[in-house]
């Protein structure tokens, strides 16, 4: 027989499915494309420019952490790095001083995740950490809007929707809401759009679905409550839902598989308690928005979750 | 061109909606996966004996229990389905002489199971005598339960499907307990074999006297032949077989992997579950495998031991895949001169199926009596682990409720106590995990390791 073998040996199974990490982060980025291009449509210039600054600055940012650590530097390609620059910029407004931007996204990659340990050990959605640093840092650029189109109108700042009913009891039409045409951060507004996409991330199984319908269920009856009790107080559920970036924290911040629960039944806590605390923080805080803190807070708790959501062995009682 | 598709389209739906599919519910268990079947590259060959090779290695441990001991010496003449190794241990199966010839050599050589292990090799003979009687026809309603334990356990027969446990041990529970049902596996849900469903379509008559004869061996009052719906037309067969039987039936399961786990098919069959750390006996179910059925209708009714059995030889690089009855100690490469070339280099030997089989580093060894395939992978591409990434896949897809990348971040940092606490015991090695993982982690390797480990720690504390 001709020497046809050049055997390797490795442990069972020999072969498994074609999906792969970056795969999957890749799908998300491609998912991320229509907010991006909607937040460019309703935003101009400044928002592509932002959201290709946070995405090259979280690159840079991982890679010189991988060097600095003295680790292989092929994760920097893995895509997650960039979710994690598209995320953060979809989420900033979209006329934030370009610095801002660059610390933002530094802060994401660094503290958010390379101080973990890198990719898969980071206990908060790294965007999310950016986000928070630059509220904590920067309140006011973090909180001056713009009006979509604002490059063709004379007055140009805003209020968001949830910023203008909490603080002045201006209401925004449900219309705008769902397309996005309203003040609000880069890719956070057009709700419609962040819903096509999350059920397409869904229905390619790279997101976890019972993380969004939990949130989403658990601020309707919440909001829902709240409105039959006093409507003029309270606004209906479907403004709740449809602003202040509450869709895309549901579909794509909540259901970063790193940070969120591994366990079925530790996902639906996971998203009851994210919509109970951003409806907490919305109707009685001082904030107007919320999800970001709510995401970052039930964070917190995966581990915990994790461990006490642990499903029955097969054929225990 | 149209008519083609069509005549594909048409062929296949006769093939899958049979008539006896049409009227049964499917069973089956929760979670799992659904890998690629690769079933059609062998399913339509029909059986081949394959020649007797001119040595034959015989591996003398095959079974799980105790070890053997060689009863024959270098020099020795065997003959064909002469016992050739055997222990006084209750936990034990004899091993018989696959050929008639001299015993050239016992010595250590590579097995399939370990780099190496004690064999009997053997020159064998042009002509074949029998240690048994070709032509015994044994009545098995004649004999006691203890008769047709003691004919299985002297033929050798054990699990044929892989575990390769003593048949007979299997079938004798502790005293106080009664099993009320024998199930015979027929799902094959490894991919690429064939092996079972061919015995199913060219001797199912075997495999029927085979369950009745387990059946009265254990007194169980009913049986139940268990068969993945991707094979419909072992699922007529059969059905139509026991057709007249009042307490046999014939049941169809969903293709889903692993199917054909001795927990999940008694599960998916009978809604019993067994609990962690318990055997099929204390939900009074036995399990066989159809190919050990039909091994052990040779045993009682033929006298014949078990030294041949049914194997798959398949894989995308071999130019003539194959359905072999090969004598047990052929060697690898014996088998592969016999059916021919391979299209590419071989990168990867492996003993039994994708999922559950072992990679072999030498084509030099036998076949056991537990070898249900031989597949044979070309060129792949090796995909880089990345760090886990929480994605829950593994979760989702174990069949026994583990959550594997747990026990696995337990089992790299050396914290044997909290793998086990989260169930790496309970592991059936089946592969689902890491079959699901993106992130290409060994995780069943990683259980294994945790596995080992807590039973040497048990060990040393004195249990
Ligand atoms: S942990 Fe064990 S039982 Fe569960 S899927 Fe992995 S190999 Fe199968
Ligand atoms: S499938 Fe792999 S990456 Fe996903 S949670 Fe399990 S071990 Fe982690």
């Amino acid at each position: 027989m001709e020497n046809k073998f050049n055997l390797i040996l490795e442990s069972s199974p020999h072969f498994k499915t074609k999906r792969s990490t970056p795969q999957i982060m890749y799908v998300v980025i491609l998912l991320l494309l229509p907010m991006c291009i909607a937040g460019v449509y309703f935003f101009g210039w400044a928002a592509l420019i932002r959201i290709l600054l946070s995405l090259v600055t979280a690159l840079l940012t991982e890679f010189i952490f991988l060097k600095l650590r003295k680790k292989d530097i092929s994760p920097v390609f893995d895509g997650s790095a960039a979710v994690t620059g598209i995320l953060l910029a979809l989420t900033l407004p979209p006329t934030l001083p370009l610095s801002d931007v660059v610390i933002g996204s530094v802060v994401a990659i660094s503290i958010g995740k390379q101080l973990f340990g890198g990719l898969g050990y980071n206990i908060f959605n790294p965007a999310l950490v950016g986000r928070a640093f630059l509220q904590a840092a920067f309140p006011v650029d973090m909180t001056t809007w713009v009006k979509p189109f604002y490059f063709n109108l004379d007055s140009i700042t805003s209020a968001t929707p949830l910023g203008g009913f909490k603080i002045d009891g201006v209401s925004t039409a449900l219309n705008k809401l769902t397309l996005g045409n309203t003040g609000g951060c880069i890719g956070e507004t057009s709700a419609i759009l962040i819903i096509i996409a999350g059920i397409i991330l869904i229905l390619l199984k790279m997101a976890d679905w019972k993380i969004p319908v939990s949130i989403i269920i658990t601020v309707s009856v919440f909001a829902g409550i709240l409105h039959l009790l006093d409507p003029v107080k309270y606004q209906d559920p479907l403004f709740y839902l449809f602003s202040g970036g509450l869709m895309l924290g549901a579909f794509f911040m909540a259901t970063d598989m790193v940070s969120s629960p591994i366990t079925p039944f530790g996902s639906i806590i996971f998203g009851v308690g994210i919509g109970i605390v951003v409806m907490v923080i919305r109707v009685f805080g001082g904030l107007p928005e919320g999800m970001m803190y709510s995401i970052l807070f039930m964070n917190c708790f995966v581990p915990l979750l994790n461990r006490y959501t642990k499903p029955k062995i097969f054929g225990e009682v | 061109m149209l008519y083609a598709y069509f005549y594909l389209i048409y062929n296949n739906k006769s093939k899958k909606i049979t008539r006896v599919m049409m009227k049964m519910k499917r069973l089956t268990f929760k979670k799992g996966i659904h890998p690629k079947e690769f079933k059609q590259i062998t399913e339509n060959l029909e059986i081949k004996e394959v020649p007797v090779p001119p040595k034959i290695i015989i591996p003398i441990r095959q079974h799980i229990g105790a070890p053997l001991n060689p009863v024959v010496k270098k020099g020795d003449r065997v003959k064909t389905g002469q016992i050739i190794a055997d222990s006084e241990a209750f936990v034990s199966a004899p091993v018989h002489s696959s050929c008639t010839g001299i015993v050239k050599n016992i010595g250590d050589y590579p097995t399939p199971l370990s780099p190496s292990d004690t064999c009997i090799e053997i020159e064998t003979e042009e002509k074949e005598e029998f240690d048994f009687d070709l032509n015994s026809n044994i009545d098995y309603k004649s004999l006691s339960k203890q008769e047709i334990l003691k004919l299985i356990r002297r033929a050798g027969i054990v699990g044929m499907g892989g575990a390769a446990f003593p048949a007979a041990v299997k079938f004798t529970p502790p005293k106080d307990i009664h099993i009320d049902t024998v199930i015979l596996n027929g799902c094959e849900c490894e991919p690429y074999l064939t092996s079972d469903y061919r015995t199913m379509l060219e001797f199912p008559e075997k495999i029927l006297e085979g369950l009745k004869i387990i059946m009265r061996a254990v007194e169980a009052e009913r049986g139940i032949i268990g068969i993945e719906d991707n094979k419909p037309d072992a699922i007529e067969k059969m059905s139509q077989l026991v057709d007249n039987e009042s307490n046999i039936n014939v049941q169809a399961v969903k293709t889903k992997y692993p199917q054909g786990a001795e927990k999940m098919l008694i599960s998916a069959l009978t809604g019993r579950k067994i609990p962690p750390g318990a055997l099929p006996f204390s939900i009074g179910v036995v399990v066989s495998n159809v190919g050990t059925a039909a091994a052990i209708y040779d045993a009682v009714v033929k006298n014949i031991p078990l030294y041949k059995r049914v194997l798959t030889i398949t894989g995308e690089v071999l130019e003539n895949p194959a359905n072999l009855l090969v004598r047990v100690g052929t060697p690898f490469s014996f088998l592969f001169d016999y059916i021919g070339g391979f299209l590419d280099e071989v990168t990867k030997l492996i003993l039994g199926g994708p999922m559950m089989g072992i990679a072999q580093f030498t084509p030099d060894v036998g076949i056991t009596k537990a070898t249900s395939g031989i597949l044979v992978m070309g060129k792949r591409r090796v995909g880089k682990e990345f760090n886990c990434i929480n994605c829950a896949e593994c979760v989702n897809h174990c069949p026994i409720f583990l959550v594997p990348t747990k026990i696995v971040r337990f089992a790299k940092s050396e914290i044997w106590d909290k793998a086990e606490d989260y169930g790496a015991m309970n592991c059936i090695e089946c592969g689902s995990c890491s079959y699901m993982c993106p992130s290409n982690i060994p995780l069943v390797h990683w259980i294994r390791v945790a596995k080992s480990k807590i039973t040497e720690i048990k060990k040393s504390s004195g249990k």
